[in-house]
């Protein structure tokens, strides 16, 4: 609850009481869709209501049943969890070459590797699909792997260098003036130190990949659809319970994550 | 490193200095070749296909070189997308501070177990994919939806309101989307407030409107306006949820971009529309980079 008001300037009880509610409804606006479609998803019916009339799986049945949404399934995960690994090693290569060199230079190239998340997606897709056709590369899962890659830099570049900017660097010197080559010191030493933020930075790439949808829009097709574009031609052309369950299963995979990631936070607030 | 603090303690000391200097600028290239990987990247996908892009706006659809498709942007259909778009960003970006900066205060000012549960259930949106909350909007506001359905049996309206496939549904949507962007910047700032300079500003008398104003605001103005901003550039390219609450009647100008290559083929005019974007988010980001910098030198 909210601290007592020390001095005449903090908000008074009648206006704190304005405060909880206007923050409650705004909570309220924030979660409730995402957890309705939980219950909805349950639904015996031909139709999405609320609260179910009758309870049944048939729509978690019509998607593990449908050989089309599996596949859409599995060509996200063999899209996602590619695009994780390189681009958690590159971007953390990046970050720890940037990390070493602060200057001008360090600015210009953190600048470039901001740009996927600055230049609007759309533009990236359109350009992506452009140079991909001359190419032969639209509708390829490698295609798909790379332009991703791309699109995840600039979130494990943030996040291992967050981890970088609070790691003693005496650590890692001293490892050097042990004998340990660069490379060494590196895995050994610094990478375990930072292995949160490295593990962040992965979960960050494979969520930017697997949530994906505009580049996917424009470059995955036929045989290579990923989950996110068949959902969205299902939404877009009739309201179809059966996203309705797997929209329940990606909030449930949210929950998990977020209950994990608080744990791991209690662990390590213990370890200080 | 060892086998130099050895050997230059022997007589040739100059030589030794040539090698530490050469090992250093190695071991700086080294440390500079480290982002080679992803710079490479980021060229081959971004930047040559986007300045590909820009290129093609150049040439009209006879391949010669010209305006045409920048002449173009003049048509009415074009200036109604403009000013759709702009209008919806604004009216999103404003909703997003009224209705974020609460929350974010009290986020900031409550003990931890309540902070921890508003931002759980920030996050629990931030997290969760856009189609599924897209989806989720679509089923709650459409005809035979949650809220109609509720609004009639309570007798408040008698035939279903349009909430959805229209500007209404567009912005209720984009607002579920990007109020995150907006709470978390200025969580982040409220927390740097220094609570003793609102004391400070009570012992001098200040009334809690005029201490507000004077000394709370403008120190939260810097996660206001990057998150304003942030919002802001997002809304003017942002597809996914116009398309779908949308309707096909609340027409945005990434809409307009992908109907020109999808349905039209018109590489010029999508490419044009692409310059014109890049350029109002390049200056939308100048314009919160001159508040930042503002804000920080009153300091």
């Amino acid at each position: 609850m909210l601290t007592e008001p020390v001095t005449r300037t903090q908000i008074t009880r009648g206006q704190r009481l304005w405060l909880y509610i206007v923050v409650a409804l705004v909570m309220i606006f924030l979660v409730v869709p995402c957890l309705l479609v939980v219950p909805m998803s349950f639904s015996a019916g031909e139709y999405l209501e609320f609260p179910p009339k009758e309870l049944s799986l048939r729509w978690y049945r019509a998607f593990l049943g449908s050989p089309e949404w599996l596949n859409a399934l599995w060509v996200s995960v063999r899209v996602a969890v590619p695009t994780m690994i390189i681009a958690t090693i590159i971007g953390t290569a990046a970050a720890w070459g940037l990390h070493r060199r602060t200057d001008i230079f360090a600015t210009g190239v953190r600048g470039i590797f901001i740009l996927p998340m600055l230049v609007p997606l759309i533009l990236i897709a359109v350009g992506v699909f452009f140079v991909y056709a001359k190419v032969g590369l639209n509708g390829t899962i490698g295609g798909l792997i790379l332009a991703h890659t791309m699109l995840a830099l600039p979130f494990v570049l943030t996040a291992v260098g967050s981890g970088l900017s609070s790691f003693d660097m005496a650590l890692h010197e001293a490892s050097r003036s042990l004998g340990a080559s660069e490379l060494r010191a590196f895995l050994s030493v610094t990478l375990p130190q930072i292995r949160i933020s490295v593990m962040s930075g992965a979960v960050f790439a494979f969520v930017t990949s697997f949530d994906e949808v505009v580049v996917a829009l424009f470059v995955s097709s036929g045989e290579n659809e990923t989950l996110t574009r068949r959902m969205f031609a299902n939404i877009r052309d009739q309201v179809d319970p059966t996203v309705a369950a797997i929209s329940s299963l990606l909030v449930g995979m949210v929950i998990v994550g977020m209950i994990v990631f608080l744990f791991i936070g209690r662990d390590e607030s213990q370890e200080h | 490193m060892n086998d130099i603090a050895i050997s230059s303690s022997g007589k040739n000391g100059r030589l030794n200095a040539d090698t530490l200097r050469r090992k250093e600028v190695m071991e700086r290239f080294g440390a500079t070749s480290l982002t080679f990987p992803g710079l490479f990247l980021i060229a081959l996908v971004l930047l040559v296909p986007v300045l590909w892009l820009f290129w093609l706006s150049a040439y009209d659809a006879a391949g010669d070189l010209s305006w045409a498709n920048y002449e173009r942007m003049g048509k009415s259909i074009y200036v109604r997308t403009f000013t759709t778009t702009f209008r919806i960003a604004i009216i999103v970006t404003v909703c997003c501070a009224i209705l974020g900066y609460p929350v974010a205060y009290l986020m900031s000012q409550a003990g931890r177990r309540l902070s921890l549960v508003i931002l759980l259930s920030v996050l629990l949106p931030f997290w969760t994919s856009v189609l599924v909350r897209t989806y989720a909007w679509l089923v709650l506001l459409q005809r035979t939806g949650l809220i109609n359905t509720w609004l009639q049996s309570w007798g408040i309206i008698d035939t279903p309101l349009a909430l959805v496939h229209n500007e209404f549904g567009t912005i209720i949507g984009m607002i579920h989307v990007m109020l995150p962007f907006m709470i978390l910047p200025l969580y982040a700032s409220m927390k740097a407030v220094d609570p003793s300079l609102m004391l400070a500003a009570s012992n001098c008398g200040a009334t809690p409107t005029t201490a507000f104003w004077q000394i709370y605001f403008p120190q939260t103005v810097s996660g206001l306006s990057s998150g304003a901003g942030l919002i802001f550039v997002l809304c003017l390219g942002f597809f996914v949820t116009p398309v779908l609450l949308g309707g096909g009647r609340t027409y945005m100008w990434a809409m307009q971009i992908a109907d020109n290559i999808s349905l039209y083929g018109n590489w010029g005019a999508a490419s044009a529309l692409g310059v014109v974007l890049v350029i109002a988010t390049a200056m939308v980001l100048l314009a919160v980079q001159f508040v930042l910098r503002r804000a920080g030198g009153s300091k």
